[in-house]
């Protein structure tokens, strides 16, 4: 195996009294996107300052290539940042701005010329150069700020909440670009977003956060279908999350009822929450549907609507429907096995992994 | 709001301009058209450009000017780049920035004290063994009072410049590869122009005609033009000759003015492709 391109050991960090990293302990390998995700002060940017030199660590180790980080200044590292507002200098053009970081280099002119260039036309900005970069717009200064940091030549290259600028059409197009971009430079990527939906699209891996803590990580398929406690579950998408028992290995029992599941390694009638994902949930008539609920109001989303039902106990149910339901009306709700993901209280990401490799490698 | 609401407004301000700006200026450039017998001529811009004297001593004007806004500026830059990294730093540059609320009489008189034979500075010489030295009415106490006097109004322009910078862009030019000297002189010298010239504007521009501090701590060894215009309206009565200086400081002014002031940048290229957000 290579040698990981980052890795956090046993690293806390705490600002006064304010704990912002608990133990984090992770590798990331060269050439893949990752992401952070996590509410605000979670962590997740702490994490970015450490490695590109802006935060020093309370305790633990910081490595970049199997060597400490600790007494490499900012400007030292392979490493370079776009910033969540770009931070572009306001007194260069698109040109020198891009052309920054090759002049401190002392670069010769000619080569600066190239590859500057060469840079603008990646981020199709080429012909406004000779821009002020007060005259570009949001999209552009975005660009401006991408092409500044990858004409380093990074090894890594870190992204704070890039897109969150950007208006949400313009949004969805840079995630595309971006991870066409980092599979056509083949640089590591460290994203850090609160939006899972960006985290979701673009990332190889995530690392979900909150307070200071890795809840979880995993790739986004793994993270939404399995996600390991209440906090994930509700972060990544939309959840119905209800309390429940496991009764025995693929049998849970929660609003009053007993359905087959395809989870199992816990103890015998343990206490649990059940997690369904609103698309997982079918619409049908009451006398086929496994729950019976009635539905209280629906919104059309365009491509689905959303109803909310609440069920006899009243729990409350969100539903992905293709098709309008009438208000007011009982329906049936039809979900597979698979459909329906147990987590456990307080389960740690290790045993959490060694429990699902248990039984799924059967 | 009304038309003739917004015309009352307008009389303190346009009496202002009229009353102290240009009578007085009117004044002046009439009274530099007569000589001592009350006569219409232009004799003494003949005199003013043609006599080594007054070009010697618009050169010394000059020169004066530009040794205090150096020294200025090269004491106020480090020391507003210093304030802004202090925790409290609205109180120390309050401290900067209280002795400007004192007359500057006061001030000379103090500096008369401190540097005269028998004052606290040459006591100190005197002490180590090299004084006591004649500091008063040298060309360098009279730059090192004028500069004492004239810092605060060069630091406070800086200060805010240099507060007003994104500390992002400085963080961002770390992360490019930048020292903290490159960052210093790319990212907050260039931000920072216009403080620095508004601070130049200040402190230039006063010191041309500055004549209290030449008597006062220069002992008149230094003659500028500020000096010349007092000794004509006070001393010789040539009011005409001083109207004359008084309005080659004005156009120096201008002057100096239209060289620190903000220069449309030059650039504007066509651009034909520009892309469609």
């Amino acid at each position: 195996m290579t040698t990981p391109i980052i890795e956090f050991q046993h690293v806390n960090k705490f600002f006064g009294d304010f704990q912002a990293l608990k133990d984090i302990n992770f590798q990331l390998d060269q050439g893949k996107f990752y992401s952070l995700l996590g509410p605000s002060g979670s962590g997740k940017t702490t994490i970015l300052r450490t490695i590109a030199g802006f935060n020093s660590v309370t305790s633990g180790t910081v490595l970049f290539q199997g060597k400490p980080l600790k007494n490499v200044p900012p400007n030292k590292r392979r490493v370079n940042t776009i910033f969540q507002n770009y931070a572009l200098f306001p007194h260069l053009n698109v040109f020198d701005n891009v052309a920054f970081g090759l002049s401190i280099r002392h670069v010769p002119k000619d080569e600066i010329q190239t590859r500057v260039m060469d840079a603008l036309k990646m981020v199709h900005l080429q012909e406004l150069a000779s821009r002020d970069i007060n005259e570009l717009s949001g999209g552009q200064q975005q660009r401006v700020a991408i092409a500044r940091a990858i004409i380093n030549e990074p090894e890594l290259l870190l992204l704070d909440e890039p897109l969150s600028a950007l208006d949400k059409k313009l949004r969805q197009d840079m995630q595309y670009e971006l991870r066409e971009l980092q599979q056509r430079l083949g640089i590591t990527f460290v994203f850090v977003t609160h939006d899972q939906e960006e985290a979701l699209a673009m990332s190889d891996e995530i690392f979900v956060m909150d307070e200071g803590a890795i809840l979880q990580n995993g790739t986004p398929v793994d993270i939404y279908d399995e996600p390991i406690n209440h906090f994930v579950a509700d972060f990544i998408g939309e959840s119905n999350i209800v309390k429940g028992t496991m009764v025995k290995d693929y049998e849970v029992e929660f609003v009053g009822k007993r359905f087959e599941c395809a989870d199992a390694g816990m103890r015998p009638n343990e206490p649990v929450e059940v997690v369904l994902r609103p698309e997982d949930l079918d619409v049908t008539t009451p006398d086929k549907g496994k729950l019976i609920v009635q539905v209280d109001s629906q919104l059309f989303r365009g491509d689905h609507f959303e109803v909310v039902a609440y069920d006899a106990d009243h729990n409350e149910w969100l539903i992905h429907s293709t098709n309008p339901v009438k208000e007011d009306a009982d329906i049936g709700l039809f979900f597979e096995p698979e459909d329906i993901h147990v987590m456990r209280f307080n389960e740690k990401e290790a045993d959490f992994d060694a429990r699902l490799e248990q039984y799924e490698g059967e | 709001m009304n038309t003739t609401a917004k015309r009352i407004y307008y009389i303190p301000y346009m009496l202002w301009i009229l009353l102290f700006v240009i009578a007085p200026v009117a004044l002046i450039v009439y009274q530099s058209f007569f000589n001592l017998d009350h006569q219409a001529t232009i004799q003494n811009y003949v005199t003013y450009l043609t006599s080594s004297t007054y070009l010697r001593m618009t050169l010394n004007s000059f020169w004066y000017a530009f040794l205090i806004t150096l020294f200025t500026v090269l004491i106020s830059y480090p020391a507003a780049l210093f304030l802004n990294q202090l925790k409290h730093k609205d109180f120390w540059l309050l401290l900067i920035i209280l002795p400007t609320w004192i007359n500057l009489l006061l001030k000379a008189y103090a500096f008369i004290g401190i540097f005269a034979q028998n004052g606290s500075v040459n006591q100190f010489l005197g002490f180590i063994g090299i004084g006591p030295k004649q500091i008063l009415f040298t060309d360098f106490s009279f730059i090192f009072v004028a500069t004492y006097i004239e810092i605060p109004f060069m630091i406070l322009p800086i200060y805010n410049a240099i507060a007003e910078i994104d500390p992002a862009l400085l963080t961002a030019s770390r992360d490019l590869g930048a020292t903290n000297w490159q960052t210093l002189i790319r990212v907050i010298l260039p931000l920072t122009r216009k403080g620095i010239t508004a601070g130049v504007q200040a402190v230039f521009i006063p010191s041309l005609s500055l004549f209290m501090l030449t008597r006062l701590i220069g002992g008149n060894r230094v003659i500028t033009l500020g000096t010349a215009i007092e000794e004509h309206f006070l001393t010789t009565m040539n009011w005409g000759m001083g109207s004359t200086i008084g309005v080659v400081l004005i156009i120096m002014m201008f002057i100096s003015m239209a060289l620190t002031g903000e220069h449309k940048r030059k650039r504007k290229e066509i651009d034909t492709g520009a892309t469609k957000e």
